[in-house]
């Protein structure tokens, strides 16, 4: 199987503070990938180079075979990568259909973009809430209406901060499910997580990420039991 | 595979569709019935006045095209400008300077009409490039923007010298430019010049209604909702796959251009031109009207222009010298009661009423 996203020496520096320290990190096409790590390891920053947001100061990052490491965000997005932020990301001012036409309607028009959108709320449970404003919305809810914009445009690569952060166990499954239907079409996903029962519900693999570098990467069951991965979370590994 | 979207007619109804939408306030049978109310009587204007009055009325559906296009820019995209009057100068001077050297035979005031318009827009296109493509947000374009138009106000300024023509047209320095042709429409006989009164009034009242209802399209298609979108979150709209800054660029070029319409309209109007019409009064004065009628809705701004226009001639009218105090003074009261615009508020007020009637 190819690898739909290799990264390689990636690094950066904020002043004295190593948020990526040399990340080798790959990615197989169609995976499922949990991303852990303690408070402040890097998993954001990760993300946000991966986004282009951050210009890194050494390293390359190949995407479906092409080397993005110099295009700017938008030009990430266009060739595939879809993304939730940690912190809702959504437009507060505009409805909620507004929010979807606006993630959708660049590749989809007319009635397929108004199939895409129904099938939304569906997935969101929004419907009723269609023309409200997204501000009035639950934390929860924001959460949601985030998620379905970032899918709904089916990208290649689907990257998750904190995807179920605020959500009861109720609708974590529920995240899950959905993800486990997203991967089976065909799109490769990486989350950040802290739920470990989530992390187990949908990833195959995981990699651990510590002060900006990876510390291990396994199977579920070889994190849970690796000794050096507790005591991260415990705050006494050695750097 | 041809579906059926892609027929001429179709896509027509898809395109009129866009009358309505999450972008624009007023929908419905109610909403249309009331602005062809309001046109008919608008039409029906010049019946009821002098030809002096109707030329004045003439004046301020002028300004109308610049509030809009400062609208877009500032209420939809989100980016305050405070120089939409570098465009209407530029404009106001392209108009002067071409139909002095054309003369106004054959339409050709026409033609520099078009083309005062186009170089309005190109100058607005290349600011709001080097702005956005230069990163330039929030107050900052404010004070970008009002410095091209002063940097223009004082250059054109010191035009005053002989050495400053272009072709046929002196550019006279603080003075301004005067005695170009007004607009003519070529007819058969003899061309008709359009000096104020009921012809120019006319014509006027036709663009403004074809601009409005132009951009209420053009503000409920995809591109409008990525300019409300921007407004919001610039960031996470970059993130949805969009080039930020070209749509911001674009909303800039539209709006100059729109301000590059009163500004040549002006011209043709008065038959003169002066750098104070890029000045800091003039500058502050669209910002105004549209903060007052309401940014965020075009139908608002329109209908805001107007009316806070009108309020103004009659305070200058009957003598008073404190006319620009209380265009503050209503600002100060704007933002105090009605942040979002007195004529929004007003129209959502009438919107509940409706709503109460209805259930
Ligand atoms: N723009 C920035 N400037 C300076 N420090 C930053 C910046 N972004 C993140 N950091 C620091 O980098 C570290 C990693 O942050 P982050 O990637 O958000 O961690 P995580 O998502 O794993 O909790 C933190 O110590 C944070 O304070
Ligand atoms: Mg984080």
């Amino acid at each position: 199987m190819t690898d739909i996203l290799r990264v390689q020496g990636l690094r950066k520096a904020f002043g004295g503070v190593v948020v990526a320290n040399g990340i080798d990190f790959s990615l197989s096409t169609g995976a499922m990938h949990c991303l852990i790590g303690p408070n402040g390891a890097g998993k954001s920053s990760f993300f946000r180079l991966l986004l282009g947001e951050h210009a890194p100061d050494a390293g390359t990052i190949i995407f479906d075979g092409s080397d993005i490491t110099n295009l700017r965000s938008f030009q990430r997005i266009r060739r595939g990568i879809s993304v939730k932020f940690q912190v809702p990301g959504i437009f507060k001012a505009l409805s909620v259909r507004q929010n979807l036409e606006v993630a959708f309607q660049d590749h989809l028009n007319g009635q397929s973009l108004n199939t895409k959108i129904h099938e939304m709320l569906d997935f969101t449970d929004l419907h009723a809430e269609e023309t409200t404003p997204a501000g009035n919305l639950s934390h929860g809810q924001q959460q949601w209406l985030e998620i379905a914009m970032a899918v709904g445009v089916e990208p290649k690569l689907l990257l998750l901060d904190e995807p179920t952060a605020g959500m009861s166990p109720d609708e974590t499954r529920k995240t899950g499910e959905m993800l486990h239907d997203l991967n089976a079409r065909g799109i490769t996903i990486l989350a950040v997580e802290h739920d470990m029962a989530f992390v187990e519900q949908i990833a195959r693999r995981v990699t651990v990420l510590h002060f900006g570098s990876i510390f291990v990467e396994g199977t579920i069951a070889e994190i849970i039991d690796h000794p050096g991965v507790q005591e991260i979370y415990l705050g006494t590994a050695d750097v | 595979m041809i579906s059926s979207e892609t027929t001429p007619r179709s896509r027509t109804r898809s395109l009129l569709a866009r009358l309505e939408g999450p972008q624009t306030m007023g929908r419905g049978p109610a909403f249309w019935i009331a602005a062809a109310v309001a046109i008919a009587a608008a039409a029906a204007y010049p019946l009821t006045a002098d030809a002096w009055t109707v030329g004045n009325a003439a004046y301020f559906l002028i300004w109308t095209f610049m509030a809009m296009g400062l609208g877009v820019v500032w209420g939809y995209a989100g980016a305050l400008s405070f120089g939409q009057t570098a465009f209407f100068g530029l404009a106001g001077y392209a108009y002067g300077v071409i139909t002095l050297n054309l003369g106004a035979a054959y339409g050709l005031t026409l033609v520099a009409l078009v083309l005062a318009v186009a170089i309005g827009g190109l100058f607005a296109l290349v600011i709001g490039y080097f702005m956005f493509y230069g990163r330039i947000q929030g107050v900052f374009i404010g004070i970008v923007t009002l410095s091209v138009t002063l940097v223009l106000e004082t250059f054109m300024a010191q035009t005053a010298g002989p050495q400053w023509r272009i072709g046929e047209a002196r550019l006279n320095g603080f003075n301004g430019m005067s005695g170009m042709p007004p607009l003519t429409l070529p007819w058969v006989g003899e061309d008709i010049a359009l000096y104020p009164g009921p012809s120019l009034y006319y014509l006027l009242l036709g663009l403004v209604v074809i601009c409005y209802l132009g951009l209420r399209i053009m503000l409920n298609s995809s591109f409008g909702n990525v300019l409300v979108a921007i407004r919001e979150n610039p960031h996470r709209v970059g993130m949805l796959g969009y080039d930020v800054r070209l749509y911001q660029t674009l909303a800039f070029a539209i709006g100059g251009a729109f301000a590059a319409l009163s500004g040549a309209l002006y011209t043709a109007w008065g038959q003169y031109i002066t750098p104070s019409s890029m000045g800091l009064t003039s500058a502050a004065l669209p910002i105004i009207w549209v903060a007052v009628g309401g940014r965020r809705d075009i139908t608002a701004t329109l209908i805001g222009t107007i009316v806070v226009l009108a309020g103004f001639q009659s305070l200058t009218i009957y003598g008073s010298q404190y006319a620009l105090v209380v265009m503050g003074a209503l600002l100060l009261v704007t933002v105090l009661v009605a942040p979002q615009g007195l004529v929004v508020g007003a129209m959502t007020f009438l919107g509940r009423i409706f709503k109460k009637d209805k259930s």
